[in-house]
C-alpha cells in the first residue's frame, strides 16, 4: 500500500548516540553522545529512557517548543510494554501514541505521523525512537555480563535515542511518500542471522514501492535498508537482480552497514540493529545531508524482525516487516 | 546464475520464491571459524584445567588435608575468582577471546549465577536477583542432577559401591 502526500515536512531532529555509535563513522552527525552505557544512571532500562528524554529535550529546545505545543507523540524501543518510550515521554507529551513494530518502528511512526498530519488531524507531530544494547541484550538473550560467542551474522542492538519533528509547515524536507510493508514468513528462526530474517520483508516492500509509483532505482540519490547488516545486505541485492531484475547500485545501502566502523568494531559483528539503528542514520545523517543538499531523494526501509524469544523456543518462525518512507527536499 | 529445483512454493501470497531465496542466502552465509574456536576453547579449557591441578597439587603439598577435599577446595577457589571477575566487568571479555574454554569448565558456571545475579538485582532480592540467577544454571543443576541419578543407579545395579 503506497500513497503520497501533500503537506507534510520535516521540521527538525534530534539524535542521541552511545559510546560505540560514537567510535563510528557517523559520529559528527549526532547531536549528544554519552561515553558509557550508563548515562549515570541505576539500570540499563533508566540509561535507555534517560536517552528518550534528553532527544526530546534537545528537539524542544532546537525548535523552541513548549510541551503545549506537540500535538502528538509517537514512539516505540524494543523493551517489554514499550517502556523506555513511555517513561521517557512522559514530561512532553500532550497526546501519546504507543507503537511496536521492532527495529521497523522508526519509519512505521514517521508514516503514522504524516497521515495525521496529511489528514489535518493534527499540526505536528514528534515521532521518537529509541534501543539500548545492554537492555535489549538482557530481554532477548542473556544477561549483559555473560557474553556468549555469538557467530558474525548476528548484528548489534545500537544504543541512543532519535526524535524527528514533522510538521505542516513548508520547510526544505518534505515527506514524499511511503509505503506500508506486509507481513513475510520465510520459514526463518535463526535470531542470530537477523539479516536473513529480514531481507525478504525489504525485498518486498522496495519492490513494491518502486513498482506503485512506476520509479527506477536510480530515482532516488539514496535507498536505505534498516538493519539488515554485512550479509543480508547482499542477499538483499542479488535477490532483487536476480528475481525482479532490479539492479540497486551504489545508492543502495543498510543503516546497520553504515553506522559503525566494522573492520575496527568487531564486537559490532555484521553491524547494528535495534529501532533506534536507522532512526540514528536517518534523522542524523541523512536529515543533515539533505539540509545541506547532498542527497535530495532518499527512501528509508526500516526492517524489522518481529521476534519473541518465546516464539522462537515454541519452534514458531520469525515473522519480518519492511515500512518505506521517501524523503525529498523542495 | 541460481539454478531452483521447485518453482512457484510460495508463503505468502505472491510470487517470491522460498527455494531460490535460501539458495541466494548460502552464497553470503558467513564463514564461522569452527576449527579453531575448538582449538582455541581445547587449549584454553585446558588451561583452566591445568590451574585447578595445579591448586589442588599446591594444597596437597602445603597442607595436611586429602586430596578430594583439596579438590573441593580447588572448586571455591575457581567459582570465586571467575564471580569475581564477573563483577570486576571482564569476565565476558575473556570469554569473547577465549570462547567457550571458559564456559565449560566450573568457571562457567559460576560466570552464569553471577551475571544473572548483576543484572536482576536491580529488580530487588525475591522478585529480581532469587527468581533470576539460576536463569542459564538452572538447566545445568536440572539435569546434571538426573544424570547424576541415572549413572548413580546403574553403577548400583552393577554392583558397585554406593
Amino acid at each position: 500500500m503506497t500513497f503520497k502526500y501533500n503537506n507534510v515536512y520535516v521540521q527538525d531532529t534530534a539524535t542521541v548516540a552511545g559510546p560505540y555509535e560514537k567510535k563510528g563513522p557517523l559520529k559528527k552527525y549526532f547531536d549528544k553522545t554519552f561515553d558509557d552505557l550508563y548515562f549515570k544512571e541505576k539500570s540499563w532500562e533508566k540509561a535507555e529512557i534517560k536517552t528518550v528524554k534528553e532527544s526530546l529535550k534537545l528537539l524542544h529546545k532546537k525548535v523552541g517548543l513548549k510541551r503545549k505545543d506537540v500535538d502528538v507523540i509517537l514512539g516505540g524501543d524494543l523493551l517489554n510494554q514499550i517502556s523506555a518510550t513511555t517513561y521517557g515521554a512522559y514530561d512532553f507529551s500532550k497526546c501519546f501514541l504507543g507503537l511496536y513494530g521492532a527495529c521497523s518502528t522508526s519509519v512505521e511512526g514517521m508514516i503514522l505521523g504524516s497521515v495525521l498530519i496529511d489528514s489535518k488531524k493534527v499540526n505536528n507531530a514528534i515521532v521518537t525512537i529509541s534501543s539500548h544494547n545492554m537492555a535489549a541484550e538482557k530481554q532477548f538473550r542473556n544477561p549483559t555480563e555473560y557474553g556468549a560467542p555469538k557467530p558474525p551474522t548476528a548484528t548489534f542492538t545500537a544504543t541512543g535515542s532519535a526524535s524527528i519533528l514533522l510538521t505542516k509547515e513548508k520547510t526544505d524536507i518534505k515527506v514524499e511518500s511511503s509505503t506500508i510493508g506486509q507481513m513475510i514468513d520465510f520459514a526463518q528462526n535463526d535470531p542470530n542471522d537477523m539479516g536473513k530474517v529480514m531481507a525478504p520483508a525489504a525485498i518486498d516492500t522496495i519492490k513494491r514501492h518502486l513498482q506503485d509509483l512506476n520509479r527506477k532505482p536510480d530515482y532516488y540519490d539514496l535507498i536505505v535498508t534498516g538493519d539488515l547488516g554485512v550479509y543480508g545486505k547482499e542477499i538483499l541485492k542479488d535477490y532483487m537482480l536476480e528475481e525482479y531484475d532490479i539492479d540497486l547500485k551504489d545508492n543502495y545501502n543498510d543503516c546497520g552497514v553504515m553506522l559503525y566502523d566494522l573492520k575496527k568494531q568487531e564486537e559490532c559483528l555484521a553491524g547494528g540493529s535495534g529501532p533506534v539503528c536507522s532512526a540514528l542514520v536517518a534523522f542524523g545523517y541523512i536529515y543533515h545531508e539533505m539540509k545541506k543538499k547532498n542527497l535530495k531523494k532518499v527512501l528509508i526501509v526500516a526492517t524489522g524482525a518481529l521476534f519473541s524469544p518465546t516464539m522462537v523456543y515454541q519452534k514458531e518462525n520469525i515473522y519480518s516487516i519492511a515500512n518505506a518512507i521517501s524523503l525529498e527536499v523542495v | 546464475m541460481y539454478e531452483i529445483k521447485k518453482i512457484g512454493n510460495t508463503i505468502n501470497g505472491d510470487n517470491m520464491k522460498n527455494e531460490k531465496y535460501e539458495l541466494i542466502a548460502k552464497d553470503h552465509q558467513a564463514k564461522v571459524p569452527k576449527i579453531k574456536n575448538a582449538i582455541i576453547a581445547f587449549i584454553s579449557g585446558g588451561i583452566v584445567g591445568l590451574i585447578g591441578e595445579g591448586i589442588i597439587e599446591l594444597l596437597c603439598y602445603n597442607t595436611h588435608i586429602s586430596r578430594s577435599s583439596a579438590g573441593t577446595i580447588m572448586i571455591v577457589i575457581l567459582i570465586f575468582v571467575a564471580s569475581l571477575s564477573t563483577a570486576l566487568g571482564f569476565f565476558d571479555k575473556l570469554v569473547t577471546k577465549f570462547k567457550c574454554g571458559l564456559l565449560i569448565p566450573i568457571t562457567g558456571f559460576a560466570h552464569s549465577m553471577t551475571s544473572a545475579a548483576l543484572d536482576y538485582r536491580k529488580e530487588g532480592p525475591i522478585y529480581g536477583l532469587g527468581a533470576n540467577i539460576f536463569k542459564l544454571a538452572g538447566s545445568v543443576i536440572l539435569y546434571g542432577i538426573i544424570a547424576a541419578w541415572f549413572f548413580g543407579m546403574i553403577r548400583f545395579l552393577l554392583g558397585g559401591k554406593i
